[in-house]
């Protein structure tokens, strides 16, 4: 374990190991991060050359450059960024829990329940005139509110003595199934273009941003992302089993709990804020774990910034590619991801 | 079991045929343009071409019928697929069939801009095979080969992967969605009488090769290795089962859209009725199928009046409560 350094603060009171290794390609990611950042904000309608872009940042360049980083561009691309932060690391979570590659928050169910409380909350709060009665403001609220209660729910399905991985799957791809019959219930008792407006934001996108949401998104992201980072070094001697778990002294029971709720927030805050981005929560984790190995420590910040990178270039090409027509950012992590999965179920024959 | 001997069974069968003829005829009489029995009976009898009798011989009749004809299908091809995969989950809607058609519909109409019905059925069969082929083989990868762990969740991954397409497709292109949302829901409405006729073979030959394998099927649930040992020829016998699922699961699919939890539900009922011969569980589930989308489709008509509820919606509902008992109650004790 050469390549493991060992910190010990206040006479041992704090302590922690430090993959050197890890260290260094989370370090080149960052670099990634803050380089697509700056050229995510550069390119668009109107090209911004990447060092006015830096300008801009540090306060200078012209109003109109500033204008349209500020105003329009960063937010988005802030909005990107913090989804695809969550939705990696609540994907690594539910893959360390359930101990399967293939689990991620599209298909336990957390994201279809947000979604039917996203089309719900269209339907139900429309007037005969199609308008809206209440703020779209709230729309947000609504999806966390459907992720929540549908994480909770599938956690108390499962429940018979203790909850078991496989019947926390099983019950979720029920549960999925039926969010999906309800969606659509609602799309078609509602007016056709609410349910096209529904379907955008199915798919995901982070279209129309606002600092507003930066400014909710980011405290929220910060909180969720270091409980998870605590819960991380248990979340390794949960990978061995059960059995081993318990008698190395975790409680697996309350842990596997604690580990689904912040999964559970963190999809909530994604989805309200960019809706149903897929894939994203499957492949982050599987790519930060081919390159850092399967210690939670180092994985999920890792995948945190994989994820954070895939949307921010899924927005940027969907934004660009077609311009003037702008495709959801969701379609594009699934173009890439749908592949990628199949590649993955190939490798998991070999192993 | 609740039917103990042969005699019994023979019996309930023949109530299951009557029952079945009845709940045809409720869903001939029922439904929003209000008709009497005597009307349904006189439309039959001599149609003079009011309103009611036009609605009764053109809409209810085919509705009524294909709603049999697809429960059926479904129901039996859930029965084929828990015994093949000796997975008690599996069924059409979770082996990612209904994703697979639904894809496959998206894109003919977006591409080819398909529009009548015949050709949608067509394309949604096509998409129905791809789809257990694709999630059968991705299934029996992996190192434990074909566990109900692995292909339940291949089953997932497939509906993902096709659901995330599709969608991608619909927002690109509004109007397809319009065309093909009320296909995408899976319902038995609006559907004429030759979209069945046409597939109609294709569902016979499942349901005659399902029946005529059936003994075939006891000897293969107790186990790969005690069928080879009896002299079955397993490999030949699991190709022929894996056909006619996907003659029964794509046909369904192609008639009726996606409807799910029919092929979960009614193998299980079955099997607490009759026990675990397949020559009594087939024509068993077989009507019991009918029986219970004829139901669904029939409550579907009620619930929102004037407005229907899809019938896929409706037996999501009834199902889903179902899949979660038996996914608690776990895979032989595991």
């Amino acid at each position: 374990m050469s390549q493991n350094k060992n910190i010990r603060w206040f006479k041992g009171k704090v302590s922690f190991l430090l993959d050197t290794k890890a260290i260094k390609v989370f370090m080149i990611l960052l670099l990634i991060t803050a380089l697509v950042l700056i050229i995510s904000t550069a390119l668009g309608d109107m090209n911004i050359s990447p060092l006015s872009v830096i300008k801009v940042f540090f306060g200078g360049g012209t109003t109109m450059e500033q204008l349209v980083v500020t105003s329009f561009r960063l937010p988005r691309i802030l909005v990107a960024l913090l989804v695809g932060i969550s939705l990696a690391i609540a994907g690594g979570i539910l893959q360390g829990m359930i101990r399967n590659p293939l689990a991620s928050p599209d298909n336990l169910g957390l994201t279809g329940g947000a979604a039917v409380a996203v089309v719900g909350f269209l339907a139900f709060f429309s007037d005969d005139k199609n308008a809206l009665t209440v703020s779209i403001k709230w729309m947000p609220l609504a999806a966390f509110l459907g992720a929540a209660i549908i994480g909770i729910l599938i956690y108390l399905l499962a429940w018979k003595n203790g909850v078991s991985p496989i019947r926390l799957v099983l019950i979720g791809i029920g549960i999925s199934a039926l969010m999906d019959a309800f969606k659509t219930l609602m799309m078609i008792l509602g007016p056709i273009y609410r349910a096209s407006q529904a379907n955008i934001w199915i798919t995901g996108t982070v279209h129309g941003s606002t600092w507003g949401n930066v400014s909710i998104l980011l405290p929220l992201t910060i909180v969720l992302v270091t409980i998870a980072m605590i819960l991380a070094r248990k979340m390794n001697i949960q990978e061995l089993g059960d059995d081993v778990a318990t008698s190395v002294g975790v409680h697996v029971g309350r842990q596997r709990f604690s580990l689904m709720m912040v999964a559970t927030a963190l999809v909530g805050i994604s989805v309200a804020f960019a809706g149903g981005i897929g894939f994203v929560g499957l492949m982050a984790p599987h790519m930060a774990r081919k390159l850092v190995g399967s210690s939670y420590g180092a994985l999920l910040p890792v995948s945190a910034l994989i994820g954070g990178i895939l949307v921010m270039v899924a927005d940027l090409i969907g934004r660009t590619l077609f311009s003037p027509l702008e495709i959801p950012a969701g379609v594009f992590t699934s173009a890439i991801g749908a592949p990628y999965f199949i590649y993955l179920l190939f490798e998991t024959r070999k192993s | 079991m609740l039917l103990k001997n042969n005699r019994q069974k023979v019996l309930g069968l023949f109530m299951l045929i009557l029952l079945l003829a009845f709940f045809i005829c409720i869903s001939i009489v029922y439904g929003y343009t209000d008709t009497s029995w005597k009307v349904a009976w006189d439309a039959f009898q001599q149609n003079n071409g009011s309103n009611e009798h036009l609605v009764i011989e053109t809409v209810r009749l085919p509705r009524a019928l294909i709603a049999a004809a697809v429960g059926s299908s479904l129901a039996i091809a859930g029965v084929l697929m828990q015994t093949l995969t000796k997975n008690p989950l599996a069924s059409p809607d979770i082996f990612g069939v209904n994703a697979g058609a639904s894809f496959a519909v998206v894109i003919g109409v977006t591409l080819f801009s398909m529009g009548n019905f015949q050709a949608i059925a067509w394309i949604a069969f096509l998409g129905a095979a791809i789809a257990t082929i694709g999630v059968y083989a991705i299934g029996s990868f992996g190192r434990e080969g074909l566990t109900p762990m692995t292909i339940t969740l291949a089953g997932a991954a497939v509906t993902a992967l096709f659901s995330s397409f599709t969608q991608g497709i619909l927002v690109l292109n509004e109007s397809a969605l319009e065309q093909v949302l009320f296909w995408l829901a899976g319902s038995v409405q609006g559907r004429k009488l030759d979209i069945l006729t046409s597939v109609l073979p294709y569902l016979v030959v499942g349901w005659i090769g399902a029946l005529l394998f059936a003994s075939k099927m006891n000897v293969l649930s107790m186990g790969e290795d005690v069928a080879k040992g009896l002299g079955l020829r397993t490999g030949y016998i699991k190709i022929i089962l894996g056909i006619i699922i996907i003659l029964l699961s794509g046909g369904a699919v192609a008639v009726a859209g996606p409807i799910g939890f029919i092929g979960i539900v009614i193998p299980h009922i079955t099997r607490w009725v009759v026990g675990i011969d397949h020559r009594w569980i087939i024509p068993y589930a077989g009507l019991l199928g009918s029986i219970l989308l004829l139901i669904a489709d029939v409550l579907a008509r009620y619930i929102i009046m004037p407005q229907e509820v899809p019938v896929g919606v409706m037996t999501a509902i009834i199902g889903t409560p179902f899949f979660i008992y038996i996914a608690r109650r776990g895979f032989n004790g595991k």
